[in-house]
């Protein structure tokens, strides 16, 4: 049954060939079933290594070390887990974005240019995208991992230039010219890995390191390639314009997934391939790294006037607590078992971080981009005054995930937050507890900037948009899932005792 | 100094020449050539090292890498020139103009 991981990737590959070469107006229903179908075969993947444990599939009979494998663990499950759901909701919100072409202009009243992107362009690139992060999580071989990054960005991009307004394409050409140098900066660390280890497996590389200067080398080049794409401070300067500008769908899955994807490449990297190389100093150094990053976006994101600018600059804040995950999964210098060991608070609550935020961010960004389509494209937060009362579920979307966001119970950010703290205090780094306490009251100002004008009275003369409910319900559904996920925590737990199998 | 030398120094040197162009450079056509240049050193690098037996023996994996690796390059720099040539068409620009603030749209 092995087989199923590479359907994992083959579904969503097929289903953009399909939704690429198919000319009907059909095709976002097609999409949508072809996204269905992807999320089903994860989920049969994530059944299977529940079931059974680690799995590994050498393509074309080819195993490693001169084959490339391709690897299901409970980390990668993990992911794959969190794509298929929010890749689902998001399709839904998609399918009622995405309108055809003779039923409209486009939702946000473009003129369509001749032999530029048409709204039908977004199926095929985004199940390219979906195909390229399953890749990623599912693969074990450094190189073929570089491959899947490179599909992932071009795919990304071509995403945000669907939007054909003027700045979009100036901020995916800056998002795509980053993200090439993130990537050769890795495929450059990869080279010297193979040169020095002779193995591009990551599991074999992981028990042929040692340390000394190829290996540190190595891991400098691609940490610094991987942070430049998950958009870590000071490297974040691309995400707000590219994640701002994009159609709303597309914000959404930039910045709920994509930047996921490079985020658990490196963790697999500083957590399995270089366990004994990493320096406790250089672990301190990123987690510095991150809490900067949460104070400054939040800064920029309470400055901003623009609703999706907010919410983007908000992400930049959100990669900074995943950052922390790096000193604070380390153990603590007196722990038995070294650097090889894991503080299970810190590596649980950064893990929670990444899908509680996948999940919030996602709901955030589809209930303001529904927020701005009502208004018919008004994206300044003054002028929102009133929306609480022209649409309640989006408004309710919107503050669930902002509960999340903030860290309050239940929800999933909660538990992510009081984990860091636990070990925090287990690790005798109290610095980071008052990082997160800080990072959680600057995010409450960015989001009741937001909501205070939810309530406020609408002007008299404004015309609303009516919305549709497939742009209501599914960023309500991810921001319910976000909310709750400390409810099902147990449940959570499980799937995350499997995570850590491989690092334990 | 020995062949595999000259090739790795000159590999290095093209990859980090490549990757200041990529940040200093203003004009985009120089950017996309700049990440042309330091794709260049990295293949550089890989076929330098499937050579590095000295008897003429190649290690086929760093070569497969390479032939990926430029089938990766052309798509990305076909991309990039693509997006060039559109900002350049409706904006006249040819350098990456900070326009975040106001919406041109």
């Amino acid at each position: 049954m092995s087989q199923l991981i590479v359907l994992a990737v083959w579904v969503p590959l097929a289903g953009a060939v399909l939704t690429f070469l198919l000319r009907s107006r059909h095709v976002r229903t097609v999409g949508l079933i072809a996204s269905v179908a992807s999320a089903l075969v994860a989920n049969g993947v994530v059944w299977h290594v529940w079931q059974e444990g680690e799995q590994r599939y050498a393509v074309g009979g080819w195993g490693a070390p001169l084959g490339i494998d391709l690897l299901a663990d409970g980390l990668s499950v993990f992911m794959l887990a969190m794509t298929a759901l929010v890749g689902v909701l998001v399709s839904w919100y998609a399918w009622g974005y995405f309108t055809p072409a003779e039923e409209s202009v486009d939702v946000s009243g473009n003129r369509r240019l001749p032999g530029w992107a048409e709204p039908d362009s977004f199926w095929p690139t985004w199940l390219l995208l979906w195909a390229a992060l399953n890749i990623i999580f599912l693969t074990s071989d450094m190189f073929n991992a570089y491959v899947g990054l490179e599909i992932m960005s071009l795919a990304a991009v071509a995403l945000v230039l669907l939007s054909r307004k003027r700045v979009a394409m100036t901020a995916g050409l800056r998002y795509l010219l980053a993200s090439l140098m993130g990537s050769l900066s890795y495929l450059m660390g990869v080279a010297m890995l193979y040169a020095a280890f002779g193995t591009l497996d990551m599991t074999l590389l992981g028990q042929r390191m040692e340390p000394g200067w190829p290996a540190w080398t190595a891991l400098g080049l691609v940490t610094v390639g991987l942070m430049l794409k998950s958009a870590i401070f000071p490297l974040h300067f691309w995400l707000p314009p590219a994640h701002a500008n994009a159609p709303t769908p597309v914000s959404a899955i930039l910045s709920a997934l994509v930047i996921k994807a490079s985020f658990y490449l490196l963790l697999r990297l500083w957590f399995e391939v270089f366990p004994d190389v990493k320096t406790l100093a250089a672990s301190e150094m990123l987690g510095a790294i991150g809490a900067i990053a949460i104070l400054w976006g939040s800064v920029q994101a309470i400055r901003q006037s623009r609703l999706k600018l907010l919410v983007a600059y908000s992400t930049v804040a959100q990669v900074g607590y995943l950052f922390l995950m790096i000193p604070l999964a380390t153990p603590a210098p007196g722990d038995a078992g070294g650097l090889l060991s894991l503080n299970v608070f810190g590596w649980d609550g950064g893990m929670y971080q990444v899908i509680s935020h996948a999940f919030a961010k996602a709901a955030m960004f589809l209930a303001a981009g529904t927020i701005i389509y009502a208004l018919n494209d008004v994206d300044d937060i003054q002028d929102m005054a009133g929306f609480a009362s022209k649409l309640p579920i989006t408004t309710s979307a919107f503050a669930l995930a902002s509960v999340s966001l903030m860290g309050l119970p239940p929800s999933g950010g909660f538990v992510a937050k009081w984990l860091f703290m636990m070990a925090s205090i287990q690790n005798q780094q109290w610095w980071w507890s008052a990082v997160l306490i800080v990072g959680g009251l600057l995010t409450a100002i960015y989001v009741f900037k937001v909501l205070a004008k939810a309530f406020r009275p609408a002007p008299e003369g404004r015309t609303w948009r009516r919305v549709p409910l497939s742009l209501e319900l599914p960023a309500l559904g991810l921001s319910l899932i976000a909310f709750l996920m400390g409810v099902f925590a147990a449940t959570v737990y499980q799937l995350l005792e499997i995570g850590r199998g491989p690092f334990l | 100094m020995s062949q595999f030398t000259v090739y790795l120094v000159t590999s290095i040197a093209l990859f980090t020449m490549g990757l200041w162009g990529m940040i200093a450079l203003p004009h985009l056509l120089r950017k996309i050539l700049a990440f042309n240049v330091m794709g260049i050193g990295i293949f550089l690098f890989l076929v330098n090292l499937a050579g590095r037996a000295g008897d003429g023996s190649m290690d086929n994996v760093p070569l497969a890498m390479v032939l990926t690796g430029i089938v990766v390059a052309v798509s990305a720099t076909a991309f990039m020139l693509a997006i060039m040539r559109r900002i350049h068409a409706e904006t006249g620009a040819i350098t990456l103009v900070d326009d975040d603030e106001e919406d041109a749209s």
